[in-house]
């Protein structure tokens, strides 16, 4: 009570009024460009509404649940025109992801490949390699994309001509035609048998490692692991009395009815987009394993490493670091530039959502908006598990 | 420095509202001096540009009979090519004033578009075009075909309705543009390639062995083709109807380019209201009221335009059908200009 009032001050810094307290002004600041930001997008999206009320344009999602009547070439879910137009909007994503998944994984393969080939010492393959490169990146992929398809089309024989393998495989320029398994009872036996190798798999090598650092004994983990995964679903196919059969593909005067099939839009899309994206991932692949000071390599010599013992043990994980944030935004661009698709026929999400359907149902704000949310998210879980490996790679290194 | 993209945005949010509200389109048109026309990307016969760049076919000359009204010179034209996909979004947003594009006037297109289709000039169906080696005679045997078809046009509806009621399988192979279109149905990637019929009679003049093709008899839809405006201007959609059914009327009334001039002094009082100004027909539009016989001297009337672009004086030679005149056997039939 006696004390004296805090404005007095003493040896303690006052603390100063609310409004010229940086904490608190930020704060507000945020709070307030927070506001202002979402009032500005609600004044666009109700000032489009309100315009195209006015113009006559329908709005609302309402259009998901018509019919779409309208067939789509390929489709990893049941669908026909029956179907509404919500469901032209799954097929398309599936579609979408499936070329984006597929193309990742193969391009990071063949771009591997071809960044250590161009530092290969063999003066040919290295020279093949960059060749590869130059050539490749620096044609549109629009072009590409048209070369490969008509390539692929004029290539195949017709379907009366088809090439074929024993009579189940079909290859045509309508697409590659395999006989459907179809899963009798008692195979969900053989996909748990095939979980448990996988989880033991991963057990084993942890095991192995631990193993290794306290012994020094190397088990060989890569014939076990083959074992397990090949061993443990054979055991279970075979116990249930092996419930597989095939649905095989089936000549009609203008098809092939029955089976399972690629579609050649599929196959040249695919390939396209894996060329291309492979040239680039070359290049980053050259560029981190040229990061790796060459000291790395000598030491790693005189410990006694082989030369792919060195490349895999000590200069992969090293370049790794420096690989990963630009191999993440080469996926993103080869996910964005499957939306090429429209141009040869594969029905991706942008060819069939953002195309026929905008075009039967005219609701293109609702239409385009829900395709940048798609390939938005799909954008944004390629860097979260990219970056989420980045992590654990930077600091499996400290 | 945190708050300038702030303050920008909401410069730009309020540009945003202050920009919605609208402007009449023929003031628009006449103070650009020209006017903004929405066509294909290349279909001969309905517009296409020729080696000069000059755009030519009877879309093309909807649009410049509508220059020839509202600016006085059927040159003053912007042709700006949409895919099927882009073209009602293209007209949507105001970058075209017309679409005049093979565009199929349908329910849903009318009503929920926010676009009014200004009439009918073309009166088209859907067919199938095949290879000959293919042995097909008739649609009916196309089960399990291939199809090649261009993505946003009425006919990938109609194929599906037709496979469907005639319980028959089908693939279709969809593609952006009409180029795409041919290049995969000439791959063979389809056995057939279906379209409004008068766009396979086009497309088949660019085949390079067009000799082994036929188009079949079936005619599976009701095509009206026609231009098409904004919803709620209707002194411009006014024009727009009125410019084609000038055309018309002067094929019945038997004004063409070549008589125009010698027509100014034609007793008949129905040829007097359409070239000279008697009953103020083009005050009643907004315009002049020379305007349609700027729209006969410079474009032509609609036999004119029909048979130099699709009929006879052309590659097509497609016959006049259903696109003669109601007195001729056909059914085009415009309302009177009285
Ligand atoms: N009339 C139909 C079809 C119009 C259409 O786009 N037809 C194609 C024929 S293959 C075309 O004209 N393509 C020319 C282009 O893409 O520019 C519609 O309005 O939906």
């Amino acid at each position: 009570m006696a004390d004296q009032p805090t404005s007095g001050g003493g040896s303690q810094p006052s603390k100063p009024p609310p409004w010229n307290d940086p904490a608190v002004r930020s704060i507000v600041f945020q709070v307030l460009a927070l506001v202002v930001l979402g009032w500005f997008f609600w004044t666009i999206l109700n000032n489009t509404l309100a315009n195209m009320e006015t113009r006559g344009i329908s709005t609302g999602f309402a259009f998901l649940d018509r019919d779409a009547g309208f067939g789509i070439l390929m489709s990893l879910i049941p669908y026909d025109e029956s179907n509404s137009y919500g469901r032209t909007f799954v097929v398309g994503l599936l579609n979408t992801v499936l070329v984006a998944f597929l193309g990742i994984i193969l391009a990071t393969v063949l771009g591997f490949i071809i960044g250590v080939a161009r530092l290969s010492n063999n003066w040919v393959i290295a020279k093949l390699a960059a060749v590869y490169v130059e050539v490749v990146r620096n044609i549109p992929l629009l072009l590409q994309i048209f070369f490969w398809y008509i390539a692929v089309l004029q290539a195949l024989p017709g379907i009366r001509q088809s090439i074929t393998f024993g009579d189940s495989f079909y290859l045509n320029n309508r697409g590659f035609f395999f006989p459907k398994p179809v899963f009798g009872d008692g195979f969900g036996l053989v996909w748990i048998a095939l979980i448990v190798a996988i989880v033991a798999i991963v057990c084993l090598r942890k095991w192995a490692k631990r193993q290794l650092d306290r012994t020094g004994q190397q088990f060989p983990v890569f014939y076990a692991s083959a074992g397990l995964i090949i061993g443990l679903p054979l055991i279970a196919f075979l116990a249930m009395g092996a419930p597989l059969t095939f649905e095989y593909a089936e000549l009609q005067r203008f098809r092939l009815a029955g089976g399972a099939s690629v579609i050649p839009e599929l196959m040249a899309l695919l390939w396209a987009l894996t060329m291309y994206t492979a040239a680039f991932i070359a290049e980053i692949v050259r560029a981190g394993i040229l990061a790796v000071s060459h000291g790395q390599t000598e030491a790693s010599r005189a410990l006694g490493l082989k030369n792919n013992q060195t490349l895999q043990l000590v200069i992969i994980p090293q370049a790794m670091r420096v690989i990963i944030p630009p191999l993440t935004s080469q996926y993103l661009n080869l996910t964005k530039n499957s939306s090429l698709a429209t141009a040869i026929g594969y029905p991706d999400l942008v060819s069939v959502f953002m195309g026929t359907t905008l075009n039967q149902t005219g609701q293109a704000v609702e239409i385009v908006a829900m395709t940048m949310a798609v390939y938005l998210s799909i954008s944004l879980l390629i860097s979260l598990v990219m970056n989420i490996y980045n992590r654990r790679m930077a600091l499996v290194e400290r | 420095m945190k708050s300038t993209p702030i303050l920008v945005a909401a410069a730009a949010a309020i540009t945003l509202v202050a920009g919605a509200a609208h402007a009449a389109t023929l003031d628009d048109v006449k103070s650009k001096g020209v006017l903004a026309c929405g066509v294909s990307t290349g279909l001969p016969g309905f517009s296409a540009p020729d080696a000069n760049k000059n755009w030519n076919g009877i879309d093309v000359d909807v649009c410049r009979a509508i220059a020839a009204a509202v600016l006085g010179d059927a040159k003053k034209v912007k042709f700006t090519p949409l895919t099927a996909k882009e073209r009602f979004t293209a007209l949507q947003s105001g970058e075209i004033d017309v679409l005049s594009r093979n565009t199929t006037w349908t329910h849903t297109r009318d009503t929920s578009l926010g676009l009014n289709f200004a009439g009918v000039h073309y009166y088209d169906g859907q067919g199938f075009l095949v290879t000959k080696s293919l042995g097909v005679k008739s649609a009916k045997e196309l089960d399990g075909a291939a199809v090649c078809i261009q993505a946003g046009t009425t006919t990938e509806l109609n194929l599906a309705d037709y496979f469907r009621f005639n319980k028959m399988q089908y693939k279709a192979v969809v593609f952006d543009t009409s180029e795409q279109t041919l290049a995969g149905f000439e791959a063979n990637r389809c056995d057939v390639l279906t379209s409004d019929q008068s766009q396979l009679y086009a497309l088949r003049t660019k085949i390079k062995n067009a000799a082994n093709t036929v188009v079949l008899p079936e005619v599976i839809s009701k095509e009206p083709l026609g231009p098409v405006v904004r919803q709620g201007d209707d002194q411009w959609f006014n024009i727009v109807k009125w410019t084609l059914n000038a055309m018309i009327n002067a094929e019945e009334l038997g004004v063409t380019s070549k008589n125009v001039d010698a027509k100014k002094s034609d007793k008949n009082p129905a040829v007097a209201r359409l070239v000279t100004g008697t009953g103020d027909m083009g005050k009643k539009l907004g315009l002049d009221n020379d305007w349609a016989y700027r729209i006969l001297k410079q474009v032509g009337n609609y036999a004119e335009i029909f048979e130099r672009n699709v009929g006879a004086g052309s590659p097509l030679k497609i016959s006049r059908g259903l696109n003669a005149l109601w007195n001729q056997g056909g059914i085009l039939y415009a309302p009177p200009i009285r």
